[in-house]
């Protein structure tokens, strides 16, 4: 009996959620859906496995039938509500199979942002309850840690000291005042420290007026991901209170592609005002940078392809900083499709954090692979540690043998530099060092 | 009452009736849910949410390269029904008399022999997207009750015309009887279903162009 109430109440959780963000906007992306299918072709979960439950359409299905359940004309004839066994069918769907790259969107005849109907979805999940252990948990720790991987203000302050000493560069933290603010992601906290320094040293070589803060530093959003919007909004606050106190003109996000699509495109809107400063992807950053002439980099040698990752290219805006940067390189060599086109790495919007999921990323990763092996190119390289993460892990499931690398650490090798430094550059990549 | 008489007479008035009413209805209860409110700043690449929404209604007339090998087949299946479709209802003598009752303007008509190719050319288009809602998978398992029934309701007024023009197996007077049913029924299931995607598309274009062009990420 109690369990059955409980039941009832984790469904009508959903539903009155799905309800209370059913805006006119979203309403309308429901309504048009025509289920024609075609948007099948582009998602990389139905490239790979060919089961129909990943039609991107069949994601909108919860919401829609909570849609119909009040709207008229359809409420008009009943119909049916949200159940417990829908939220338990669509579960996978919603969060380990979607990485909200927004391909489908793009084939949408329609032109219905899906992608957005199940940012919602996972809004709703997550009030019933629903959604991977291993992702609430990392929204858990944002809120209780400050950081998704439990890099606390005190781990990330001694994480920065050590940087400073082991690859001697000026890791500015806590200064009074900046112009801009530069925050991280735990990722490469924890697994890509030298992306880290290679900002650093981008940002010293090019002298920004810039800090890290131990107030506001973490710019992954778990709370997003996980459709916790309290723990959302929570780590948009930090930074935005950082970045108030020094004065920021500008915040940097570092190579981390939902980093960068929260807080630029939704961080006012979840914050519930503008933001006092703008936000640029560290790649628009540099871009601007080099335009300005504060940034030289010597030719890089080899042959190198790059991956967009979703939210920074395709969904993002941002597609053309990366090229810009790489300008410098003898033989840079696009995929096919690539750009705002470009095939997800397959662990994006979270996935990458779901262990039951790491099957079907691996799958996924498969196209990425062919996509490189095409171009011929020696090394992939990716401006968001989120991406390079699922990439490395996959690359080792499949025993793949292709260099990965980050653009900011690419960049920070092959930088025409004041002083020469001790940074373990790659001497057959730089011809200038 | 004869048939044909009922069928013109209460029968499509009752479908007009429902038919705006309900168009009408839908509409207004769409917009009058409350809309996002997007407060980030926008790309410096933005442009007016008017041009980015009509250059997205244009644009997805045609698939991006990327992806029209995958949709190739429904691409061309779609154009020739809506195309045909239109053709058929706007072009055909005795339609253009009837809107001229209706509406009072009228305009050429095509050929009867020339309606009634298109009208062949059109059912076999119908007939293929039926097919393939039930052979691909990705479109089977999406496909609803709406689905089914927006297809029946599209297809009979066509399969009536045909067999009324051709006088085939009863009464002419029967047969215009039975296709005006048929599309009286179109029009009162017209509101109702995915066949208001005739209006919605231009909603759904305009969003996601506006949305996408707040970001400089304009397809």
């Amino acid at each position: 009996m109690n369990a059955n109430t409980q039941t009832v109440s984790d469904a009508q959780a959903a539903a009155n959620k799905f309800l209370a963000l059913n805006s006119g906007n979203l309403a309308a992306y429901l309504e048009a859906c025509i289920h024609c299918g075609q948007c099948a072709n582009a998602c990389h979960f139905y490239e790979v496995t060919g089961d129909p439950k990943y039609t991107p359409a069949y994601k909108l299905f919860p919401m829609a039938k909570a849609h119909r359940k009040t709207k008229w004309p359809w409420s008009w004839f009943g119909g049916p509500s949200v159940t417990e066994e829908d939220l338990q069918h669509w579960e996978e769907l919603i969060f380990d199979s979607c990485t909200m790259c927004g391909r489908c969107t793009q084939v949408c005849p329609m032109g219905i942002d899906i992608a957005s109907i199940v940012a919602a979805s996972r809004q709703a999940f997550a009030a019933a309850g629903r959604g991977p252990e291993d992702l609430r948990e990392a929204a858990e720790n944002v809120l209780t840690k400050g950081s998704p991987l439990g890099v606390t203000p005190a781990v990330f302050d001694g994480r920065v000291e050590w940087l400073e000493d082991d690859y001697e560069v000026d890791l500015p933290l806590d200064r009074e005042k900046a112009e801009v603010l530069l925050t991280v992601s735990s990722i490469e906290m924890m697994k890509y420290p030298k992306s880290i320094v290679a900002m650093a040293r981008l940002m010293n070589q090019a002298r920004v007026d810039w800090t890290f803060s131990t107030e506001g530093y973490e710019s992954t959003n778990f709370g997003f991901l996980s459709g916790k919007p309290h723990i959302a909004k929570h780590a948009i606050e930090k930074i935005v209170g950082a970045a108030e106190k020094i004065g920021a003109k500008t915040v940097v996000i570092p190579e981390c592609g939902h980093a960068y699509g929260v807080l630029r495109w939704s961080g006012a809107n979840i914050l519930g005002r503008p933001l006092p400063f703008q936000v640029l992807h560290i790649t628009e950053f540099l871009a601007q940078l080099k335009k300005e002439g504060k940034l030289k980099f010597n030719k890089v040698e080899g042959s190198l392809t790059y991956h967009d990752p979703c939210q920074i290219s395709r969904r993002g805006g941002a597609t053309e900083a990366a090229r810009y940067l790489l300008e410098d390189c003898t033989d840079f060599r696009e995929m096919t499709p690539t750009g705002n086109f470009n095939w997800c790495c397959g662990g994006g919007g979270g996935v990458q954090a779901m262990s039951r999921a790491a099957d079907l990323r691996h799958k996924v990763f498969q196209i990425k692979m062919k996509q490189v092996e095409d171009t011929g190119a020696d090394m992939l390289i990716s401006a968001c540690a989120n991406c390079r993460l699922t990439m490395d892990d996959s690359k080792a499931y499949w025993k793949w043998d292709h260099e990965l690398e980050s653009l900011v650490e690419l960049l920070a090798e092959n930088l025409v530099e004041d002083h020469p430094h001790p940074f373990d550059a790659k001497p057959h990549l730089a011809t200038n060092v | 009452m004869e048939l044909l008489e009922f069928a013109r007479g209460p029968a499509l008035t009752f479908a007009i009736t429902i038919f705006i009413a309900g168009i009408v209805f839908r509409i207004v209860s769409l917009f009058a849910l409350w809309r996002t409110k997007d407060s980030s700043a926008g790309s410096p690449r933005e442009k007016s949410a008017f041009s980015a929404a009509l250059r997205e209604v244009i644009r997805r007339l045609w698939p991006q390269a990327v992806y029209k090998q995958d949709t190739m087949f429904e691409l061309v299946n779609g154009y020739v029904f809506h195309i045909g479709l239109a053709i058929i209802v706007f072009a055909l003598a005795p339609h253009i008399l009837f809107f001229k009752d209706l509406i009072g303007l009228s305009w050429p008509s095509l050929p009867n022999n020339v309606i009634y190719a298109v009208s062949i050319i059109t059912m076999v288009s119908l007939i293929a997207a039926l097919v393939m809602r039930y052979a691909n998978p990705a479109q089977r398992i999406i496909s609803t009750f709406d689905d089914w029934f927006s297809w029946l309701v599209t297809f009979l007024p066509v399969l009536t015309g045909i067999i009324a023009t051709s006088h085939l197996g009863a009464r002419y007077e029967t047969l215009l009887g039975l296709h005006i049913l048929s599309v009286a029924l179109l029009l009162i299931w017209l509101p109702f279903g995915k066949l208001m995607h005739f209006f919605l598309v231009f909603v759904t274009r305009s969003q996601t162009g506006a949305h996408l062009s707040h970001r400089g990420a304009q397809l």
